[in-house]
Order: structure tokens, then C-alpha cells, then sequence
């Protein structure tokens, strides 16, 4: 019973993986019974952590794989991204303060919204490093369902 | 990644064939964008009708192409999904572009 409830992929931390596990855990998770309202919060946040193991945790090193690990609850859902990659940074998760855009166009920012989007769009967030090993873990509260 | 572009009006339409615009397309969207957007038009309407999803890579690459239009012409977005309006909210794009639910609707809205 608890099977049905979990969904695990993993790929190489390539960017052209990466988009292709993203692509395809987003219609896993619908498949899954990701409601309608949180779906597009759920894929946002997803993509930006995935792509941040790609461009930072193996950035100068050989990427190795990512590992997601997703596992739904009544009124909430999990997931686990796991890399043996690079830490992150003092080992601490980033505040995402979002990138200022600037007085004119070109000052505009073209990145620096990652982190941000993350916190907007999750309940919770939990890093650990552990034995060579990223798991950053990510909750969405379904307030509104069951 | 394929973008197709006509002109009407004095005004270039590139239409975004890709149900998707994020960090493995970014560069090559850029340099496409560079290519198609060499007109001249002042007004450039990106038709992002098929793009179901986008990520802060994507939204960069977007806001990069409207840099390297230059000279004070002007990209406006049409056709979010919402996902896509989503991410340009949540980062405040949406008070840098002109943003329009349908093709038609900024086809027709007033040029200033």
C-alpha cells in the first residue's frame, strides 16, 4: 500500500537529463494525484533544486546522478533530492532573497531566482549532509485537499 | 527548440515551438532569438502559447533577448500558461514586460 504512494526516478546530473527527469516526474507526480492547484508549485520548485545540483553541486566535477525520491501524504508531499555532488556552501541552504531588478533594462537580472523560488513555493526545507551525500528535502502542504 | 516569426503591421511575432523554455535550451534560445529578432521591429511580440513550462533558466534567456533587441524596441510576452505567468509574478518580470493572455490580445492592444 505504501508503494503506491512513493515515486522514484533517477538520471545523470546533466542538464539535458535533468530536463527530461523533470519533464518526466511532473507527469508522474499529476498521474500521482498532485492536485491541480499546488501542480505548477510543485514542478517550479522541483526543476530549480534538479538544476542547481547540475550547475553547482557538479559544476568542474565529473556529474554523477541525481536521485528524487517522492512520497505523498494525506495532506502533503515529499520529496527527496539526493547527489553526491559538492555541498552546498557553508552547508547551509541558501535565503534566497531574490535578485534586485535594477533601474534599466540592462541591469536587469538574467539569474540569482532559484533559491528564491524555492522558498516562495514550499512548506518546508530541510538540508543534510550525510556520508559524501546532498538530501535536500522539499514538503508542499496541500491545505486545501482531503 | 524552433522558433518560426512573421511580421504584420510593423509588428514581429516570434512563436516559441516547445512545450518547454529552461536550463538545457537556454543558450540555444538566446542565440535563436538573436537570429530572429535582427528585423529591426520596434515591437516584438514573443508567442509563448505552446510553452507549458519554464524555469528561472528560461525566464534569464528571456529577459537576455529583450537586452540584445536594444535601442528601445520592445518585447512583449503573449500567451502564458499559468505556470509560466507564475514564475514572472513571483519574481516581479511581470512589472518589466507587457504580458498578454492571447496573441490576438496584443495584436490588437494599442501601440503606444
Amino acid at each position: 500500500m505504501s508503494n503506491c504512494n512513493c515515486l522514484d526516478l533517477s538520471f545523470a546530473a546533466t542538464e539535458a537529463e535533468a530536463s527530461l527527469g523533470i519533464a518526466r516526474l511532473s507527469l508522474c507526480l499529476e498521474e500521482k494525484g498532485l492536485p491541480g492547484h499546488r501542480a505548477g508549485d510543485v514542478k517550479i520548485a522541483l526543476a530549480e533544486a534538479i538544476n542547481n545540483v547540475v550547475e553547482h553541486a557538479y559544476a568542474g566535477i565529473t556529474p554523477a546522478r541525481v536521485q528524487v525520491h517522492c512520497r505523498f501524504h494525506q495532506n502533503w508531499l515529499d520529496i527527496l533530492i539526493s547527489d553526491t555532488g559538492m555541498p552546498l556552501p557553508g552547508f547551509c541552504i541558501p535565503e534566497g532573497i531574490p535578485a534586485a531588478l535594477g533601474e534599466t533594462i540592462d541591469e536587469l537580472p538574467e539569474g540569482g531566482f532559484g533559491w528564491f523560488l524555492i522558498h516562495e513555493l514550499t512548506s518546508d526545507i530541510r538540508y543534510e549532509r550525510k556520508e559524501g551525500c546532498n538530501r535536500l528535502s522539499l514538503r508542499f502542504d496541500f491545505p486545501d485537499s482531503g | 527548440m524552433s522558433l518560426t516569426s512573421e511580421t504584420t503591421g510593423g509588428t514581429q511575432v516570434i512563436t516559441v515551438h516547445s512545450d518547454r523554455i529552461d536550463a538545457a535550451m537556454a543558450i540555444q534560445f538566446k542565440e535563436d532569438m538573436r537570429n530572429e529578432a535582427q528585423s529591426g521591429n520596434a515591437r516584438v511580440i514573443l508567442n509563448l502559447t505552446h510553452v507549458e513550462f519554464i524555469d528561472s533558466s528560461g525566464l534569464g534567456a528571456i529577459v537576455a533577448a529583450m537586452k540584445q533587441l536594444g535601442n528601445g524596441r520592445r518585447l512583449d510576452l503573449a500567451g502564458l500558461h499559468p505556470f509560466v505567468e507564475k514564475v514572472f509574478r513571483l519574481t516581479r518580470m511581470d512589472t518589466v514586460f507587457k504580458l498578454f493572455a492571447s496573441l490576438d490580445d496584443a495584436l490588437s492592444a494599442p501601440t503606444d
